[in-house]
């Protein structure tokens, strides 16, 4: 008889987004789940998990260790393990980047910056503040005030030769000030490069942003466009690793294998 | 679940609280002694030596804070013009007495409001809204108000500065001696400043009992017991309570008892409480095996400057040197003397929306300090009364990541 290899699984419950990750002894990702988190993250939780190992084509005894994480993180009733998710992308982002960086994460509701020395320890991190502006909520709301389609906005805002610049802090200012230049007939996709490059703004705010930047998050999955701006207002390359929405749930899955052979 | 270690000293507080209310509840019905409220970190000895029996508005508005009744409050404040950005100890205070409510009745049988007074006093070194607030009470009653306009942002604290107060001090109490027919009774006077001191020692004995590792008592046990400093101070009682207190925590020390059982790690709060979250963030830090020792906040009611044989030059440098009226350089050297005492492992910033004044995160204070001795540390974005700019999740999320990023 083959002897089955143990797995070990990351939960990341956003609060947009639910993340499943499943990583064999080696570290290496066997599979991942993406699904909206919606209301009830006991029930994401589990059906994340079973999409992953269905992808994995395997079974949850074979899962010898669970770390949730995310803003969900006490809803995983079946958790080994809770971690935050400060901890969890610095585990992720040290697994490919394993020298000094600071990580910037755009999420759905909150960004956060993060020190991470050469080993991978938290020197310092920063969260956003109670506004949603500069993360993928307001990417969101933006779209949905002009109808248009969150998968289209990155090649819209890529072909636009022009840019408008936004002003204002606040999502809901924002929206009026959108809606403004929708109506004065200003280009749609000048318009989406200006919200890009106002997400970028506020992250860059938050904290000092030295060294090799990387950045994770959906936002940044899906829109590569706000990794090139990130890249320009720094003036310097910014790392994005495989894979950057699942990266906190990597961590944990991570964490899971650490402590499992290593409890603490 | 670990549970919160009580004090039995916490029983005596509770009637030596209710005295106070009861003692200032029948003055105002008497009509005498006279009655004046005066700000946290006003001239309360001043007040004392001039007949008084002394209210402490903030007091009753950390009262509205921690029972929550705070949020049904601000509003109707708002409702009159006083902005949801301003003070939210204003805004609870000025809302209840709108709607016609005060937790003190709740509390207190017998008491049916907050006491009317016949002077209002304030001192401008913790902020301006204080004035701005004691003076709404004064129209709406028509009762004198008078104040010390302090110095703010000082780096040290000369002999002019103290000239200056000690003059104001005195046409302070000239002014209400005018209005009031109250006399300064100047042997009073230097007993008052001599009670204070005494009280001001014995607090700050209590406070550096949490040097002791581990510590017998946290930031939390502090808000609570810091009662009689704040609203006693200058009078035997308070004296008497912080004797009884320090014997109860030198006990517990002698007996290696922690506050927070398995202490892990050691943390220096800077910036106002959260009232309506003590329990919460109490039993929080519990939970993570981590004790917030020490805390500006409990510490501003030390006033070592007192000193009976020159009472009025030394209220004017007790009350200046305060470290809410100093600028960010004295800041700075300020934590580390705590770092030195206090030995934390961390800081946590509350950064409160409604009081920029205990909020010193604001101009790169925290990033400086950490750079000069390594010490990480976090801000946590809330409100003393305000529930409404405080996320708790993402407050939870912040200080447990802090707490593995301590653990390594
Ligand atoms: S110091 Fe802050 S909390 Fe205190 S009265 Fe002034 S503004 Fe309000």
């Amino acid at each position: 008889m083959v002897e089955m290899k143990p797995l070990f699984v990351g939960i990341d419950i956003g609060s947009t987004t639910a993340k499943a990750v499943i990583i064999d002894a080696e570290g290496v990702i066997i599979a991942q789940a993406i699904q909206r988190s919606g209301y009830d993250f006991a029930a994401v939780s589990e059906s994340v998990l079973a999409e992953a190992l269905e992808s994995a084509g395997s079974k949850r005894d074979r899962v010898a260790a669970v770390t949730s994480t995310g803003y969900g993180r006490r809803n995983v009733e079946f958790a080994d393990f809770q971690r935050t998710e400060i901890l969890c992308h610095a585990k992720g982002v040290h697994h490919y980047f394993p020298e000094p960086v600071t990580v910037v994460d755009i999420g759905g509701q909150d960004n956060k910056i993060i020190h991470l020395g050469a080993q991978g320890e938290r020197l310092n991190f920063t969260m956003n503040r109670k506004c949603a502006a500069g993360t993928g909520a307001f990417i969101e709301e933006i779209a949905y005030r002009l109808d248009l389609k969150l998968e289209d906005l990155n090649g819209m805002a890529e072909a636009s030769a022009t840019e408008v610049a936004i002003g204002s802090f606040c999502t809901v200012f924002s929206c009026t000030e959108i809606l403004g230049m929708a109506r004065r007939g200003t280009p749609i996709g000048g318009i989406i490069k200006g919200v890009f490059r106002s997400v970028v703004k506020r992250v860059s705010e938050m904290d000092a942003l030295d060294g090799k930047v990387v950045m994770t998050g959906g936002v940044v999955a899906h829109n590569p466009i706000v990794r090139v701006m990130l890249g320009e207002a720094l003036g310097c390359e910014v790392g994005v690793p495989p894979h950057p929405q699942v990266i906190g749930a990597l961590g944990a899955a991570l964490i899971a294998g650490e402590l499992s052979v290593d409890p603490v | 679940m670990a549970e919160i270690k009580k004090l039995e000293t916490a029983k005596l507080m509770k009637k030596v609280m209710a005295d106070h209310f009861y003692e200032i509840d029948a003055a105002v019905k008497s009509g005498n002694p006279k009655v004046a409220w005066c700000t946290s970190v006003g001239p309360a000895e001043l007040l004392r030596a001039l007949g008084f029996v002394v209210y402490f508005p903030e007091n009753h508005a950390a009262i509205l804070g921690a029972s929550r009744a705070a949020n049904d409050c601000i509003p109707a404040a708002n409702a009159i013009g006083y902005s949801p950005e301003i003070c939210s100890y204003l805004t609870s205070d000025i809302g209840a007495y709108l709607k016609g409510f005060t937790p003190l009745s709740k509390i207190y049988d017998g008491i049916e409001s907050i006491p009317k007074p016949d002077v209002l006093v304030y001192n401008t070194n913790q902020c301006r809204d204080v004035k701005d607030w004691f003076e709404w009470y004064a129209r709406e009653w028509k009762v004198p108000c008078f104040g010390i306009e302090s110095f703010v942002n000082v780096g040290a604290v000369t002999k002019d500065h103290v000239d200056s107060i000690a003059a104001q001090m005195r046409k302070l109490a000239a002014d209400i001696t005018a209005a009031t027919g109250s006399k300064m009774d100047e042997d009073l006077l230097k007993d008052t400043v001599r009670l204070s001191r005494k009280c001001s020692d014995l607090w700050k004995d209590v406070l550096e009992i949490a040097a002791n590792k581990p510590s017998p008592l946290t930031f939390f046990d502090g808000t609570i017991h810091m009662g009689p400093a704040v609203c006693l101070r200058g009078t035997q009682v308070a004296v008497d309570y912080y004797e009884t207190l320090l014997k109860e925590l030198r006990g517990w020390v002698a007996q290696g008892v922690a506050a927070v059982a398995g202490e892990r790690h050691r943390i220096y709060w800077e910036g106002m409480p959260i009232w309506g979250k003590l329990r919460e963030n109490a039993q929080l830090f519990l939970g993570l095996q981590t004790c917030l020792v020490a805390s500006t906040y409990c510490n501003s009611w030390i006033f070592t400057a007192l000193d009976p044989d020159d009472p009025w030059n030394s209220m004017a440098r007790a009350y200046t040197e305060l470290f809410i009226v100093r600028d960010d350089d004295f800041k700075e050297d300020y934590y580390r003397r705590m770092l030195d005492i206090f030995d934390f492992d961390g800081i946590i910033f509350h950064d409160a929306k409604t009081c920029p004044n205990n909020s010193n995160c604001r101009y790169g204070l925290p990033q400086r300090f950490s750079k000069e001795t390594g010490i990480p540390f976090i801000t946590i974005d809330g409100d003393l009364n305000d529930l409404r700019c405080y996320s708790e999740e993402q407050a939870i999320t912040k200080i447990e990541a802090f707490i593995e990023q301590l653990d390594g």
